[in-house]
């Protein structure tokens, strides 16, 4: 089944969308250029890192006006998939389609390590995969990922199951250690209202093969193809390094 | 048409935490001046508008903030009307 993988003028992860897609298998990946108008035939939307116009104005602000994000909005609208990436969560922000903002985080320094991340809930096309409260390490890259939203939204996420991820200790606890950005709530993934359209900042495509060091972030890909009706997995969607 | 210089100031919204508003706060402390109580920091735009009056400038120029310059959820955003651009500036 085919899954587009959305291209802007800066966009960096674009190609490690696709490998991940490739090596989770059942998937045909097809690179979507941002001034196309239409995305074809498939079956979910990548909206990938990166530094979409340069970052310019703000991270994802421009990119939103982008030609192919009309498309990625209906798309979404009618309950397509849509996963958004590091600037692809800002780019969804951005244009609307999740609530909130990322804000410079707190830290003021780009921060590019592995973190530990908590799944809050299986109830969304990405995660079905993944046990609730499992950890998973895998790495961030940014510097505007702290997220905020005014408190009457929090509270609606927190209410609705909506928090997909936060970052946490090893362990699974929460701890501002462990928060690499100040985002509120710890938050590092959230769905929205339909729950088919999801944005993070950590890389899950920069976690699917041992030799990157990690490969828990290929649970999320497993999960997209067998909410698509793809092929049964085989075995446990986040296997152990050797 | 007229050619109109405004002014947009985009700032973060009050209450809400400005990191690097915070660290120029901190390097001020640090090198001695004292009694900053607060720093904010935002950016100010300037464009020039053709337009058929001041009004309609303005009004344009809010209707960019609210799609385009500030986002709603962290900032705030206020226009100023500087004037119009003089004929021969505005070709040079």
């Amino acid at each position: 089944m085919k899954v587009a993988v959305v291209t802007f003028p800066g966009s960096n992860c674009d190609q490690d969308c696709v490998r991940a897609l490739e090596l989770a298998g059942g998937f045909e990946p097809v690179y979507r250029w941002h001034q196309e108008t239409s995305l074809g035939d498939v079956a979910a939307v990548f909206l990938p890192g990166g530094f979409s116009y340069g970052d310019y104005l703000r991270s994802g602000a421009i990119a939103r006006f982008s030609p192919i994000m009309e498309a990625v909005r209906e798309f979404a609208r009618e309950g397509g998939p849509v996963a958004g990436i590091c600037n692809g969560f800002q780019v969804l922000c951005e244009s609307g389609l999740l609530p909130g903002a990322l804000l410079r985080n707190q830290s003021l320094k780009f921060r590019h390590f592995d973190v530990h991340i908590r799944v809050e809930t299986t109830d969304t096309p990405f995660t079905s995969g993944y046990r609730k409260g499992e950890v998973l390490r895998i790495p961030i890259a940014h510097a505007d990922g702290n997220y905020t939203a005014d408190p009457q939204t929090l509270a609606e996420l927190e209410g609705t199951d909506r928090i997909v991820f936060r970052y946490a200790t090893p362990e699974g606890k929460l701890a501002d250690r462990a928060n690499p950005n100040g985002s509120a709530h710890h938050i590092a993934g959230i769905v929205n209202e339909g729950r088919n359209v999801l944005g993070m900042m950590p890389h899950p495509e920069r976690a699917v093969e041992p030799l990157l060091g990690s490969v828990d972030g290929a649970g999320l890909f497993h999960s997209l193809r067998a909410h698509l009706g793809g092929a049964p997995l085989s075995s446990s969607p986040s296997p152990a390094l050797p | 048409m007229t050619r109109f210089h405004l002014e947009v100031r985009v700032k973060p919204r009050p209450g809400l935490l400005d990191p690097q508003g915070k660290a120029t706060h901190h390097a001020l402390t640090s090198l001695g001046h004292e009694g900053v109580a607060a720093v904010r920091i935002g950016k100010v735009m300037d464009l020039e508008i053709d337009a058929p009056d001041a009004e309609t400038a303005v009004e344009r120029t809010e209707e960019m903030c609210r799609k385009l310059l500030a986002n709603p959820v962290t900032e705030d955003f206020s226009v100023s009307l500087l004037g119009e651009v003089e004929r021969e500036e505005a070709e040079a």
